[in-house]
């Protein structure tokens, strides 16, 4: 019987070229979503495996497992790998494996293979990196090695498609195999053991020695074994006196002891083996004390050039189209209530979110060809003992540079970070880090604000404004981490270690497919929330509470009776505004931040960017165009800037009142989907509660102090 | 007299690593290759200090902090 939907698993260690494969046998036909039950992001993807003569092709799930040394977890997302491979009722346990073994570095990616053959699943061995192995004058002989292993072994280059064929058919010739008697274990139960696993085999229903001998280690980690059969489990272990630490000791260097023969036979080696020479070569300068940081910081430079400076061209015309469309389409649409929810909510709303797609493809695309290159891991070096200092790890990088596009998937990746404590506090500042959506609001009112001239004949002012919120935000994330280390108490010490990729050059076609699910994942799922903010905030614009707008309006055209008419149309529009649902909401927060210079105006877009920052703009374009004068559309810089204060009569939007504001942006946690991340992540509301409660005041009171002295 | 262990190695130095003397980090440091009779040689340290790259057997490039490094005994 042949089952309608196989699942296929891949595992290998961290940069074997694990997903370089699962790209390689995809290609565009994958998805990412997440793992039932735990918050571990899933690929998965599928493939037709081609069956041998006259056999029709059969459709497979692939599933992308977290890359890992062992089957015995260091960090939270490798856990899911057990968490699978010990279920076979788990919708994803795999009729096969595919292990991924870095050529260049047999012996311990040996290890791996061992333990998920002793598992009793049929796997197959994808022998990748020949050519790194070949430079460094290893020779593989991959009929030798899959002589002695007992299972298909199959030389592959990923990043070229090589051998993808031969892959297949070994991947057919295992899950076809009829008589499926176990192969022999690489590691030997002791004697001591026995009992134990006997008992655990009975109690489960198991028929596998290792996997019981999993039971025991790592129940806590599986979730599909119930709270009381878990507390049976440490009855067995204390009953039979089973020593973990000394059996995992024990079991590891079994397992290479059985390995280095192996290794031995199957790999030659001529000459001297040395890491590639150009990542000796590129080391001495990235890892350099003083050219290393150099470098960094010419990165990160190149990077805000990039999504400001850059980004700012396709930005312009795209907000210069969307004005461009809501003229036509008030013009070609009757007038009325339609043509005012389809211009002024649906398209400026769809503006609002569109605007966002250059900078987020550009972002992500740098970000992905840094990771790509290997240069990331660098980065942690360089910068682990200065992260150290306020209480977090130099993986931390990684989410805090992340944060600068989203912090949603930032905050995901903390999870390769062992040491809870150094995670928590990475969750806790990264949504300090100035993320994509804050780019629209920095954007605008910088634009308002600061010259658009050169520094020194290169950098743009206006970039280098920019750069320093950035950096605000950075120092405000690295000082708030050291301030909550000296609160939170630490349980265990933080572990680094880390394995330095060599360089390689990005692939573009992964860079480019990152960029795109970037833009689709944004434009659908934050763009949804935009755009019902903008229509709700539309309607609560329009209408107000009982007839108050009406009463308004008469009254004004009757104060107004000999002004032009087109004054009398402004003040008209302004005063429904006032006296509409989102106004009242507006006037009525209007005592609290009236001390940092915002008037009712900027508290309903305040209050809208509650579900995200990203709809600041969009409101204030909303609200803007809803009071402007509907005959001639103006881009949304052109409004702010034509904003008077009534009070003052000069510009609203004085440099006090901007830089307030993009200090609260910088410190801010608006952001719906953070919170609910965060709650994900730390299992509960505590952390997201004090998160938000210590983010609002510290942006408040930075915006208070900010207004204040400026004006 | 202290033993030697990979923290106290000069850059460029190279040592033959012999044991742990941590239960818990062995286990990992075992699990990311680095094995008793391996030959490991100081590529980097990183500013300040720490961490630092060592090469293990010339075949790949591992950083770790200093602490950590502290608990590799060489012969």
């Amino acid at each position: 019987m042949k089952s309608e939907n196989i699942k296929i698993a891949l595992v290998g260690n961290p940069n074997a070229g694990k997903s370089t494969l699962f790209n390689a046998l995809t290609g565009l036909r994958q998805k990412t979503g997440n793992f039932p039950g735990v918050t571990v992001e899933k690929k998965s993807g599928t493939f037709s495996l081609k069956g041998t003569q006259g056999e029709k092709s059969r459709e497979v799930t692939l599933v992308d497992l977290p890359g890992t040394y062992s089957i015995y977890p260091k960090s939270k997302d490798e856990t899911v790998v057990m968490d699978i491979l010990a279920n076979p009722k788990h919708p994803d346990f795999p009729a096969a494996i595919i292990v991924v073994a870095d050529a260049s570095n047999l012996m311990r990616n040996l290890l791996l293979f061992t333990e998920i053959n002793d598992l009793g699943i049929p796997a197959v061995l994808a022998l990748n990196m020949l050519d790194v192995a070949s430079s460094m004058n290893l020779t593989v002989n991959a009929v030798q090695l899959a002589m002695q292993l007992n299972v298909p072994v199959v030389r592959i280059n990923a990043r070229t498609g090589e051998g993808m064929a031969n892959l297949q058919d070994a991947v057919r010739q295992v899950i076809d195999q009829t008589d499926k008697h176990p192969l022999p274990c690489f590691y030997e139960t002791t004697h001591a053991e026995r009992g134990l696993i006997e008992e655990v085999k009975h109690e489960h229903g198991l028929d596998n020695d290792y996997l019981a001998l999993q039971y025991v280690c790592q129940h806590d980690n599986f979730s599909f074994v119930p709270v009381a059969q878990r507390v049976k489990l440490d009855g067995l272990i204390e009953k039979h006196q089973f020593d973990e630490n000394a059996f995992l000791a024990n079991e590891t260097i079994q397992r290479y002891k059985k390995i280095k023969p192996i290794v031995e036979k199957a790999v030659k080696a001529e000459g001297i083996s040395e890491q590639p020479y150009w990542t000796r070569k590129l080391d001495a300068i990235l890892l350099h004390p003083f050219w290393g940081y150099v470098t960094f910081l010419l990165v990160l430079m190149v990077v805000f050039q990039a999504i400001f400076a850059w980004a700012s061209y396709p930005m312009d015309m795209i907000d210069a189209g969307t004005a461009a469309t809501i003229e036509w389409v008030k013009g070609v649409l009757p007038e009325g209530i339609l043509n005012d929810l389809i211009t002024d909510g649906i398209l400026a709303g769809i503006g609002g979110i569109i605007i966002f797609i250059p900078q987020i493809a550009i972002l992500f695309g740098l970000v992905s060809i840094l990771e790509e290159s290997g240069y990331m891991a660098r980065v942690m070096v360089i910068m682990d003992k200065l992260m150290r200092k306020f209480g977090l790890n130099g993986r931390s990088v990684v989410p805090l540079i992340s944060g600068v596009a989203c912090a949603v998937p930032a905050i995901m990746t903390t999870r390769s970070i062992s040491s809870r404590y150094e995670r928590l506090l990475t969750i806790m500042v990264t949504p300090l880090m100035s993320c994509s959506a804050r780019l629209p609001i920095f954007a605008i009112l910088i634009a308002l604000v600061v010259p658009d001239e050169k520094v020194l004949g290169f950098f743009n002012l206006q970039g280098l404004v920019l750069l320093g919120l950035y950096l605000l935000g950075l120092v405000g994330a690295l000082l708030s981490a050291w301030l909550l280390s000296l609160f939170l108490e630490r349980k265990e010490p933080g572990y680094f270690m880390l394995e330095m990729p060599s360089y390689k050059l990005p692939r573009w076609g992964h860079v480019g497919f990152t960029m795109l699910e970037s833009v689709k994942s944004f434009v659908f799922q934050a763009g949804k929330v935009i755009m019902a903010i903008s229509i709700i905030l539309w309607v609560l614009a329009s209408y107000g509470p009982g007839d108050k707008m009406e009463n308004a309006e008469a009254q004004v055209t009757e104060q107004m009776k000999a002004q032009p008419q087109e004054e009398i149309d402004a003040a008209v529009a302004s005063v429904r505004l006032e006296n509409s649902y989102a106004g009242s909401f507006g006037r009525f927060i209007e005592p609290a931040i009236k001390p940092l210079g915002y008037d009712w105006k900027m508290g309903i877009a305040l209050l809208a960017s509650f579900a995200a920052r990203e709809v600041f703009v969009g409101t204030m374009a909303t609200i803007y165009s809803i009071s402007g004068d509907s005959e001639d559309v103006l881009t949304v810089k052109e409004r702010l800037l034509q904003e008077k204060n009534p009070d003052t009569g000069g510009p609203m939007y004085t440099p006090a009142v901007c830089y307030s504001l993009l200090v609260f942006y910088v410190f801010a946690m608006m952001c719906m989907s953070t919170i609910a991340v965060v709650y994900r992540e730390t299992h509960g509301w505590k952390w997201p509660m004090i998160q938000l409660a210590y983010l609002t005041v510290l942006a408040y009171v930075s915006a208070l102090a900010v207004y204040q002295l400026m004006s | 007299m202290a033993e030697r262990t990979v923290s106290h190695l000069k850059k460029g130095e190279k040592g033959i690593i012999k044991s742990f003397s941590d239960k818990v980090m062995s286990l990992k440091l075992l699990e990311m290759g680095c094995l008793p009779g391996s030959e490991v040689r100081l590529d980097f340290i990183a500013p300040f200090g720490d961490p630092i790259c060592i090469n293990v057997g010339g075949n790949y490039s591992l950083s770790l902090r200093l602490n950590e490094a502290s608990v590799i005994i060489l012969e």
